[in-house]
């Protein structure tokens, strides 16, 4: 095993020794003076890095390609024309996004996995003393394994580790923490553990580092606030808004609006859900006409999709109704599910109007028995998933690309490739959104329609 | 809310505080089952002592750091035989305690978790407005049920339990039982027959006890592979880059050896077509699955032969690609890995059976098992209500101990409770109490010499 350990002081943070690392472990806010139109610039270049880091990952790029991805992306979106800046705009952009994404534990989980894919990358691109210095930096934060805790751990688990195929010998464990510290790795068995102590991975301790503890997150926000107090008063109006963009942002398009001039009308709702729904959305809307109801889950993704696709709420309370009150009855739809709905739209409870659901965030529910909500691709047995597709019209050998993607666990690019399949166009962005797949289809069949015109000349793309 | 649970398979009810406290159950009374008999065995065999003594956890000592209202806080819920279930139940005292069970004579005993107040007095308590009324403690407690097992186990279906399936149970008690102690460091862990259908888990350490419901559901999931609904048949689904060295260990050391030498050939998976398509399903290869339907076919195999066959060909055809890299893996996880009822232990104010109670529908006993030789645990051989006054009245048993449980065949269990799970149990929360109150001490010293 390859760990990298050291017990010394850091030589790092005393600037001597080998190196200087450029690779700061936003442990604090720093103490800098910021002016707001770089505090705003920063944080959108790292954003856009995040996000495309998230778009290979859920391509289902390699390591090293990745490895490759986030270097470059790294290179040509956080240099700056001063050489002294680029550490001071690495820090400042983390902390903002830091702010703006421990708002919901949606956002926050996203921000961490994305910053911790980064900082991992970024790791094994520095230099051995370097990393050394780093780990140096760790250890005084957290009790360090010592060596025979380490010797012990590797004899007890080693016997298991490297079965099947992989090797946790490429991970570095430096730090143990009582397992009731960090829950969120234990439920996803991204700890190894042992007598209690959870032993963490190189790669996971800059997520407890980050921001594991809302104690960090307050103190983090408190020094942030300390710092952003230096910005002058009248600007400080401005933060707020700044940051509520920023917020947002992280999918790309905020589908909570309807796209622009876009209305469906509910008498081509069934044409539309065949035409340009993809196959989460049409597996909900066919079981919906067949069952006259969903489950809670079903409902919200649903639900909030076609409030997105610019069903109106006045619209989409008739269109339940419709369904429900067949199996439940007008009267119990009025009362126990008209409210949900009603909510979706922000006009009841706590009046906030909801973001219809991304893919990622479709992709990773745990739908239950009698549910029907989740990603088709992902959730369906192979037969289940076949005879959906066939219905969608995805030919046969479009089929076996689309099954190798979800063999792979591929599941935004399979519904890529059925989105080209069926649209017989190609989709270079690739899905992340069933809206985002909804309005490219729309605009197909737009263009289409007036490529048909006699006026228009070649078939679209 | 409340469901009878030889209907609906459950022992544990989540209730909160609102409910109400009486409400109707229905069971008829089975054979060899009856209120007069249980009277007699909570007059003369329960062992209150040992039980009570287990949920004082040492705080009925005479150091002066013991909390004496620590037992009075635990919620006691009893199902009666009027069918009538009474909820909120609290005892200061261990001879309350025993002398409201030998006057209501109750079904089932259920114990629910300490609240911050005793909970027969929360609504004097709710009154002031915000609410003090919420649980602190209890137990991690997991439930285990062979009727989850129905698509994987052919001899018996539902409640019914057999030699044939109970290796299940012992394949669950094992796998949880050792991550528990080697994983999460816990050493207090009692195991419970359920009286009927499955076991329960009692881990009992104080950091159990203390455990949040977010740190408790932190530990189901990570025991959790099970995922899926009828849209998928695929049940198990091993993802990610590495598996788990817990999930590595459980299949080397567990799995792995019960089923190949145990449920394969008892449960024969393989007999028939019905049952080897289920296998096949599970393998995403139309040209390794069709070769072993043609191979299976046509010729007769010992079932046994048939899993060599299969296993050779997919190893063979590793190059083929990712997803059939776990494939064996994954099937035999889904014939054996334990299945739990995850509701009950992510939630402190769900209630479970007591042990020592007797199931209305079995007459069987409640009785611990230990974990180290749960291999010769046989449930149809656990001592029934009827058997044990039969024993009592012959006097044939009887010991050397002035306990009347000593004298049947219960003595063993109660014997095994007390040496090997209570004891360990008071001697380390003895220090821990001591502990906390010399650190108390120290600190009020520290505060005065300032
Ligand atoms: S990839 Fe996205 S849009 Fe496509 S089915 Fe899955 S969740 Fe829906
Ligand atoms: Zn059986």
């Amino acid at each position: 095993m390859e760990a990298v350990r050291s017990q010394r002081k850091s030589s790092f943070s005393n600037g001597g020794g080998g190196g200087v690392s450029t690779l700061p472990i936003y442990r604090s806010a720093p103490p800098l003076e910021v002016r707001l139109e770089d505090f705003e610039l920063y944080a959108v270049d790292r954003l856009r890095v995040l996000k495309r880091i998230s778009d290979g990952l859920s391509r289902g790029k390699k390591p090293d390609e990745m490895e490759k991805l986030v270097l470059d992306l790294w290179k040509t979106n956080m240099r700056h024309e001063h050489s002294s800046e680029v550490v001071n705009k690495d820090i400042i952009s983390h902390f903002v996004l830091r702010l703006v994404y421990c708002r919901t534990e949606e956002l926050r989980k996203w921000f961490l996995s994305m910053e911790t894919t980064l900082f991992r990358y970024r790791f094994r691109d520095e230099s051995p003393e370097i990393q050394r210095a780093l780990m140096a930096e760790f250890d005084l934060q957290y009790k360090a394994v010592s060596n025979a805790e380490y010797e012990n751990l590797h004899r007890i688990w080693s016997i298991y580790i490297g079965c099947f195929g992989y090797s946790y010998d490429q991970e570095i464990w430096i730090d143990w923490v009582p397992f009731e510290e960090v829950p969120e790795l234990v439920a996803g068995r991204r700890v190894l553990i042992q007598k209690g102590n959870a032993y963490i991975a190189m790669n996971q301790a800059i997520l407890c580092l980050l921001m594991k503890h809302p104690n960090d997150v307050l103190i983090s926000i408190y020094q942030l606030l300390k710092w952003t107090s230096m910005i002058r008063e009248q600007e400080k109006d401005r933060l707020t808004p700044i940051v509520e963009a920023l917020s947002t942002s992280y999918l790309g398009p905020d589908y909570s609006q309807p796209r622009e001039h876009a209305e469906l009308s509910l008498k081509d709702i069934d044409q539309i859900a065949k035409s340009s729904f993809p196959l989460c959305m049409r597996h909900l809307f066919d079981k919906l006409r067949e069952d006259h109801h969903l489950k809670h889950g079903g409902r919200m993704q649903l639900g909030l999709f076609l409030k997105g696709v610019g069903l109106k709420l006045d619209d989409a309370l008739a269109f339940w109704r419709a369904e429900f009150s067949q199996k439940v009855g007008a009267e119990r739809f009025d009362k126990e599910y008209a409210y949900g709905i009603r909510h979706n739209y922000g006009k009841e409870g706590k009046r906030t109007d909801y973001t219809p659901y991304s893919c990622q965030k479709i992709i990773s529910a745990a739908p239950g028995v009698g549910d029907h909500h989740g990603c088709p691709y992902r959730h369906f047995s192979e037969e289940n998933l076949r005879a959906a597709l066939t219905r969608m019209g995805v030919g046969n050998r479009a089929m076996e690309d689309v099954m190798d993607k979800v063999r792979n666990r591929h599941y935004q690019l399979a519904c890529t490739l059925t989105f080209e399949a069926v649209h017989n166009s190609t989709c270079d962005a690739g899905v992340n959104h069933p809206n985002q797949y909804f309005n490219d289809s729309q605009k197909i069949f737009e263009s289409k329609k007036s490529s048909s015109n006699p006026k228009g000349a070649a078939a679209s793309t | 809310m409340v469901r009878e649970e030889a209907e609906n398979g459950r022992d544990d009810m989540l209730i909160d505080g609102d409910e109400p406290e009486q409400m109707k159950l229905d069971y008829a009374l089975p054979d060899g089952f009856n209120a007069d008999y249980l009277k007699v065995y909570y007059g003369k065999i329960f062992p209150y002592v040992d039980m009570s003594k287990w949920l004082s956890y040492g705080n009925d000592g005479k150091h002066p750091g013991c909390d004496h209202s620590y037992l009075g806080r635990r919620e006691f819920s009893f199902t009666l035989d009027n069918d009538i279930y009474v909820r909120f139940q609290s005892f200061n005292t261990a001879s309350e305690l025993e002398k409201a069970i030998k006057e209501k004579c109750p079904f089932k005993i259920d114990i629910g978790p300490v609240y911050s107040v005793d909970p027969s007095k929360r609504h004097a308590y709710s009154q002031g407005g915000d609410n003090i009324f919420t649980p602190v403690e209890k137990e991690l407690v997991f439930d285990v049920d062979i009727s989850d097992y129905d698509d994987v186990r052919y001899c018996c279906s539902g409640a019914d339990v057999c030699l044939n399936c109970w290796p299940l149970m012992t394949i669950a008690i094992k796998v949880i039982d050792t991550s528990l102690r080697d994983d999460f460091g816990f050493s207090h862990v009692l195991w419970v027959y359920s009286g009927r259908r499955g076991v329960h888990c009692w881990v009992c350490d104080g950091k159990a006890r203390r455990l949040t419901n977010e740190q408790r559901a932190a530990i189901v999931d990570y025991f959790r592979v099970y995922k899926g609904n009828e849209n998928s048949t695929k049940k198990v689904s091993l993802v990610g880059p590495a598996l788990h060295p817990f999930l590595v260990r459980s299949y080397t050391e567990v799995l792995k050896d019960y089923f190949e030498n145990r449920l394969l050939s008892s449960q024969n998976l393989f007999l028939n077509e019905e049952r080897f398509e289920k296998i096949l399903e599970m393998i995403p290869d139309e040209s390794v699955t069709s070769e072993l339907r043609g191979k299976w076919l046509s010729n007769k195999q010992s079932d046994v032969a048939r899993w060599d066959q299969l296993k050779r060909l997919l190893q063979s055809s590793k190059q083929k690609g990712q997803g059939l890299r776990r494939c064996i893996e994954e099937i035999v996880f889904s014939f054996t890995y334990p299945r739990l009822d995850t509701e009950v232990s992510k939630h402190m104010n769900h209630l479970l059976k007591a042990p020592f109670c007797v199931h209305p529908k079995t007459g069987r006993v409640c009785v611990p098992i230990n974990p180290k030789n749960c291999d010769e645990f046989d449930p149809s051989a656990v001592p029934t209500l009827s058997q044990l006054l039969r024993e009592l009245n012959s006097g044939s048993f009887r010991g050397e101990g002035d306990n009347e449980w000593d004298g049947t065949s219960l003595g063993d269990c109660v014997r095994y409770f007390r040496e090997s799970f209570l004891q360990p149990l008071l001697k380390s929360c003895k220090e821990e109490i001591e502990a906390s109150y010399n650190a108390k001490v120290q600190q009020s010293r520290n505060s005065i010499s300032w």
